[in-house]
C-alpha cells in the first residue's frame, strides 16, 4: 500500500499513457468497420471472405502481432504505432462482423419504408439504418473496449511503455503492491470507458429507453396474464 | 518480407529442433498450457454454466463476472499469481484457469439458454426427467455454442501462454525472451510466427470439429443462409380472379 501512496504520480502517469493508447484503437476500429461492415452485410461473397479474414487476424495473437508489425509496416520495434495499429486490427476483426449484424438487425420493412419515401442510398444509410443498428453496434464497441483496455498492458513486454511497466517492475523488483495497483487501473480505466459509451449511446439514442420501458411494461402484463391464466 | 524469410530460416534451423529446449518441446509445454488450463477451466464452468442455463437462476451474476474477468489483464494476473505462489508451471497455469473460465462459462449457458423453450417443454410433456432433459435435449443442442465457448478458450490461453516465461514457466515465450534480451529480432518473429501457426491451427481443428458436433437432425430441416431469403415480401393478390362465375 505504501508504495502505491508513494508512486501515486508515476501510476497517474502511465494510467494517462494507457488511455492514450488505447483510444485511438476504439475509434479507428469503429469508423473502418462501417463501410466493411456494410459491403459484408450487402453482398453474400463478401460477407463470407471479410469475416473469414476478420475471423483469422483475431487468432493472431498479440504479442506475436506486435512484434511481426514493424516487419510488416516499416516501424521501428519500440514504436507504439506498432501497439496502436495492432489493436486496431484487433478492433476491426471483431467490429465487421458486429457492424454486419448490426445491418442486419435493422427491420427490412422500415428499410423499404425508407426507400419508398424517397431516401437515396446514401442517405437512407446514415439517417434510417445507421441509428437503427445503433445499439447493437453500441454493444459491440462496448466489448472492444474492455478487451483494448486490457491488451494495451502487452505492448510494454516489447518496450512500449503503458500501465504493463507495473507488471513487469513489480515482478523485477518482487513488489505485489505494484503489480495490483496496475491491474486495479486497468480494471478503473475499462469501467470508465464503458460507462462514457453507455453514456454516449444513452444521448445519442434516446428511443433505447423508450423502447426499454415499454418492453418492460409488455412482460409485465405478459406475467399478469399469465398468472392470471395458471 | 525479407524479415519474415529470416524468421522461418530461424524456425527452419535444424540446431532447434533437438536439446534441451527445443522447438518441439517448447511447442508441448504451450499446449500442455492450453489444453491443461482450458481442461480445468471446464471441469469447473461447464457444470456452472449447464446448471445456470437450465434453471435460467444466477444469470445475471454469471454475466457480469464472465464481463469482469475479461477487463483483468492477463499479464498482471500472470504476474501476481508468480509473486504470490512462486515461480513454476502452476503460477501461470492458474492465471490462464481463470483466463479461460468466462468463455467457457458463457458458451455452456448461452448454449443451454439457445435451445427452443418449446423443445424443452415437449421433453418434459414425454416424461422425461431433469436430468434427461439435461443431457438428451439441451446438452445436444446447445453443443455447438458449448464447444464455441471451449475454443474461444483454447484460442485466448494458445495466445496468452506465450506469456509464461514471466514465471519461468517456459513455453514459447522463451524465445521471444531470449530474442528480446540478444536483440534478435530474427528469433523474435520466429518464435512470433510459430505462436500464431499454433493458434490459426487449433481454431481451424475446433471450427472443424464445432461443425461436425452439430446433431443431424438440426441440420436437416434448416435453412443454410438464413438472410438469403427475399427481404422483399410477396405481393399480396388474395385469392385469384376466376371468370365466368
Amino acid at each position: 500500500m505504501n508504495w502505491v501512496v508513494n508512486n501515486f504520480d508515476l501510476i497517474w502517469q502511465l494510467t494517462l499513457i494507457q488511455v492514450t493508447l488505447a483510444i485511438p484503437p476504439i475509434i479507428l476500429g469503429f469508423i473502418i468497420s462501417l463501410p466493411l461492415g456494410w459491403v459484408a452485410n450487402r453482398f453474400k461473397l463478401t460477407r463470407g471472405v471479410l469475416l473469414t479474414v476478420s475471423g483469422l487476424l483475431y487468432t493472431i495473437p498479440s504479442l506475436p502481432l506486435f512484434i511481426a508489425l514493424p516487419a510488416i509496416i516499416g516501424t521501428g520495434i519500440l514504436d507504439p504505432i506498432n501497439v496502436v495499429v495492432g489493436l486496431t486490427i484487433y478492433a476491426v476483426a471483431l467490429m465487421v462482423r458486429q457492424t454486419a449484424d448490426a445491418l442486419a438487425s435493422v427491420d427490412p420493412g422500415t428499410r423499404q419504408a425508407a426507400t419508398a419515401m424517397g431516401f437515396s442510398g446514401w442517405s437512407r444509410f446514415w439517417r434510417v439504418e445507421f441509428p437503427l443498428s445503433g445499439p447493437v453496434l453500441l454493444a459491440g464497441i462496448r466489448v472492444v473496449s474492455v478487451s483494448t483496455v486490457s491488451l494495451v498492458s502487452i505492448g510494454s513486454v516489447i518496450g512500449v511503455t503503458s500501465l504493463g511497466y507495473l507488471f513487469l517492475n513489480g515482478l523485477q523488483r518482487d513488489i505485489p503492491g505494484e503489480v495490483i495497483s496496475g491491474i486495479v487501473a486497468t480494471l478503473v480505466i475499462a469501467i470508465v470507458f464503458d460507462l462514457v459509451l453507455v453514456f454516449i449511446g444513452r444521448l445519442l439514442m434516446p428511443w433505447t429507453r423508450a423502447d426499454r420501458a415499454r418492453v418492460s411494461k409488455r412482460r409485465v402484463r405478459e406475467a399478469q396474464a399469465e398468472a392470471v391464466l395458471s | 518480407m525479407n524479415f519474415i524469410q529470416q524468421g522461418f530460416a530461424w524456425i527452419f534451423d535444424p540446431v532447434r529442433w533437438s536439446g534441451p529446449g527445443d522447438i518441439p518441446s517448447r511447442i508441448l509445454e504451450q499446449l500442455g498450457y492450453t489444453f491443461g488450463a482450458v481442461a480445468i477451466a471446464a471441469a469447473i464452468a461447464i457444470p456452472l454454466g449447464l446448471l445456470i442455463g437450465h434453471t435460467g437462476k444466477g444469470r445475471d451474476v454469471a454475466v457480469a463476472l464472465s464481463g469482469g474477468l475479461r477487463a483483468l489483464p492477463s499479464l498482471g494476473l500472470l504476474i501476481i499469481f508468480a509473486l504470490a505462489i512462486g515461480i513454476g508451471f502452476k503460477a501461470p497455469l492458474l492465471a490462464f484457469v481463470i483466463l479461460a473460465i468466462p468463455p467457457v462459462l458463457s458458451g455452456a449457458y448461452a448454449g443451454v439458454e439457445a435451445v427452443d423453450k418449446r423443445t424443452v417443454d415437449a421433453a418434459r410433456a414425454m416424461g422425461m426427467t431433469e436430468w434427461q432433459v439435461l443431457t438428451k435435449v439441451e446438452v445436444p443442442l446447445g453443443a455447438p455454442l458449448i464447444v464455441a465457448g471451449i475454443r474461444s478458450g483454447i484460442l485466448q490461453v494458445v495466445a496468452t501462454a506465450t506469456l509464461a516465461y514471466f514465471a519461468s514457466g517456459g513455453a514459447l515465450g522463451v524465445f521471444i525472451n531470449d530474442g528480446l534480451v540478444t536483440r534478435d529480432y530474427n528469433e523474435l518473429l520466429g518464435a512470433s510466427i510459430l505462436v500464431t501457426a499454433l493458434a490459426l491451427v487449433l481454431e481451424g481443428i475446433f471450427a472443424l470439429l464445432q461443425r461436425l458436433i452439430v446433431p443431424r437432425g438440426v441440420t436437416a430441416g434448416q435453412i443454410a443462409e438464413v438472410r438469403s431469403r427475399p427481404t422483399r415480401s410477396r405481393p399480396t393478390v388474395g385469392s385469384p380472379i376466376q371468370e365466368g362465375k
